[in-house]
């Protein structure tokens, strides 16, 4: 930088300052960014070690923790219930969110004029997003475990959580369909498609990757939720749903409940819990990236 | 209406064994006192204009003159757009395109369209060319392989894609894309094919593969191509319509004329490279 050079050419030019505020700012950004990385490092290690311990020092034996339900002896408690509450929550919740969040994303993309009614729909979906999930439990709980009497049921939860991811998979579904280009569109109905003929065949094949990534992570994000599925009353089950409209207590409920007991073995059976909630989601997320990647080339 | 469909069946007629330039002139497509506003901006004035069947009839004039928004009126495209607004009359066979009883879907059936940007649809090959006949019903009608054979041959596309019908639309360079919208564009037999700038987007190799299949499609089809480009103009139209900014048709008149002794003073200049 200062070094002696055979000409002064840039001798007038110093930028020593310029170049070390350059390098304190990209530290200061690297920090940041690994920050996050950390904390999960540190979160995962911590529940590796809970579960490494109760596998060895508990004797929790993993094919008795996946064929057995719940049970208030620690030593007899299994993980089966929950995770076929969630997995049958998961089915519920696609189908419920699915078909009008996507519908709902086709309306505002395709056919709902450009007027004050659309953006007030829109500003809607964007702060429904944003609405705490435990509101979406109370909605639950007043408007269909109590308001139409359907009891603390799997269906009722189901509904919760399905209101809670659908403006979530509105908004990736209309983000998907802005990315298919006009060109294609305007193709087609020149063509002599009608609008419908368009959505069907040409808009929505090439949106689709796009929608079931956002569906996906949207579904993530439901399997997680612990806090509606408390406000409608899935707690303290300990036995497998019988069907939609049997009462449940899914995966992250049976955590919070195990991580509430005072005994320690309680608390392994929860961490042991965690890993496999953690794994459901990363094979949802790495399913959601193998689609991203593999379609992102077609258009 | 009965005397234009009349008049329908005697053109296909005298359509056979005529060379283009002694073909009579029959008007397919009219525009009468046509205007275009998109909100409040006026894109077309009093446009008037008589478009014979069975020609090129080239649309030239400087960016933002109205060209492509005239074309687009023609098929209707331009319904797609909220805040466009058409007033006047613009007729296929004598029938306003904008009656109420028309509708857009049928008329594009029967006037197709060729965009500037190479647009397939992320399908293969074969199903870009064969989708016009599967959205329009007709695919029990006709052998589907045959007819995109022909709709690819018409495009001169044929030989090049013969062995790879199943690959993607996209895999294919810009100028053969083109020529896929193309074969597209005819597989469902429309009677006229609207071009926007068909040729901006490719080298001037597959500009001239295009140009030389226009001289062919008119044939069949009724061509009215918008261009940038005069010397593609001169080359390949048979009228020629010089819209100047403000959206105002100055000059239509026979391609040779408007390029060799222009009436209109503002369309020599542009023409001569004045301006624009």
């Amino acid at each position: 930088m200062s070094s002696e050079t055979d000409h002064d050419l840039f001798a007038d030019v110093d930028l020593g300052w310029e170049h070390r505020k350059n390098r304190i700012f990209l530290g200061l950004i690297f920090a940041a960014s690994m920050f996050g990385v950390l904390m999960l490092a540190l979160l995962l290690f911590d529940v590796a070690t809970d579960f490494y311990v109760g596998l060895t020092e508990y004797n929790i034996n993993l094919v008795d923790f996946f064929t057995r339900d719940g049970s208030r002896r620690e030593e007899l408690s299994g993980f089966r219930g929950a995770i076929v509450a969630s997995i049958t929550l998961m089915v519920l919740v696609t189908f419920l969110a699915f078909f009008v969040g996507v519908g709902s994303a086709i309306y505002l993309e395709e056919y709902a004029p450009d007027n004050r009614i659309t953006r007030l729909i829109e500003a809607n979906l964007a702060n429904l997003a944003g609405v705490p999930s435990i509101v979406y439990g109370l909605l639950g709980l007043a408007a269909f475990v109590n308001g139409i009497g359907m009891g603390p049921i799997l269906l009722a939860g189901a509904i919760a959580l399905g209101l809670l991811v659908m403006p979530i998979i509105i908004v990736s579904a209309q983000e998907a369909l802005r990315a298919v280009p006009d060109g294609v569109r305007n193709g087609s109905l020149a063509t002599g498609a009608t609008q419908w003929q368009t959505i069907r065949n040409v808009v929505l094949p090439a949106a689709m990757p796009g929608i079931m990534t956002g569906t996906i992570l949207a579904l993530a994000r439901a399997i997680g939720e612990t806090a509606p599925l408390i406000m409608v009353g899935a707690i303290f089950i300990n036995r497998m749903p019988r069907g939609p409209f049997d009462r449940f207590s899914a995966m992250p409920t049976q955590i919070y409940n195990w991580a509430n007991e005072p005994s320690q073995h309680f608390i392994h059976l929860a961490a042991t819990g965690i890993v496999v909630l953690l794994s459901f989601l990363f094979v949802m997320n790495l399913i959601a990236i193998y689609i991203r990647h593999r379609y992102e080339t077609e258009i | 209406m009965s005397t234009e469909e009349q008049s329908l069946i005697t053109t296909e007629v005298q359509t056979e064994n005529t060379t283009r330039a002694d073909r009579p002139d029959e008007t397919v497509l009219e525009a009468r006192s046509l205007d275009v506003y998109y909100g409040q901006d006026q894109a077309l004035t009093d446009v008037s204009i008589e478009i014979p069947e069975h020609k090129v009839t080239a649309m030239i004039g400087p960016s933002g003159c109205g060209k492509s928004t005239f074309l687009r009126s023609i098929n209707r495209m331009n319904d797609q757009i909220d805040a466009c607004r058409v007033d006047g009359e613009l007729s296929f066979h004598g029938k306003n395109v904008y009656d109420e009883d028309v509708d857009p879907v049928a008329l594009r059936r029967k006037i197709g369209q060729v965009f500037q940007k190479p647009n397939p649809f992320p399908k293969s090959i074969y199903e870009n060319v064969a989708y016009g006949l599967r959205v329009q019903g007709t695919v029990d009608d006709v052998d589907l392989d045959d007819a995109v054979e022909q709709a690819l041959r018409g495009a001169a596309l044929w030989d090049e894609v013969e062995g790879k019908l199943d690959s993607s639309g996209l895999d294919l360079s810009g100028g053969q894309q083109q020529r896929l919208c193309i074969a597209r564009a005819i597989a469902t037999d429309p009677e006229v094919i609207l071009m926007d700038e068909p040729t901006s987007a490719l080298d001037p190799v597959a500009a001239s593969k295009i140009e030389d299949l226009i001289d062919e499609l008119v044939e069949e089809y009724t061509v009215v191509i918008v261009t940038h480009n005069m010397q593609q103009a001169a080359r390949i139209s048979d009228r020629t319509a010089v819209f100047l900014t403000g959206g105002e048709l100055v000059e239509f008149d026979d391609t040779a004329s408007i390029f060799e002794d222009p009436a209109d003073d503002r369309v020599e200049d542009y023409i001569t490279g004045k301006f624009g």
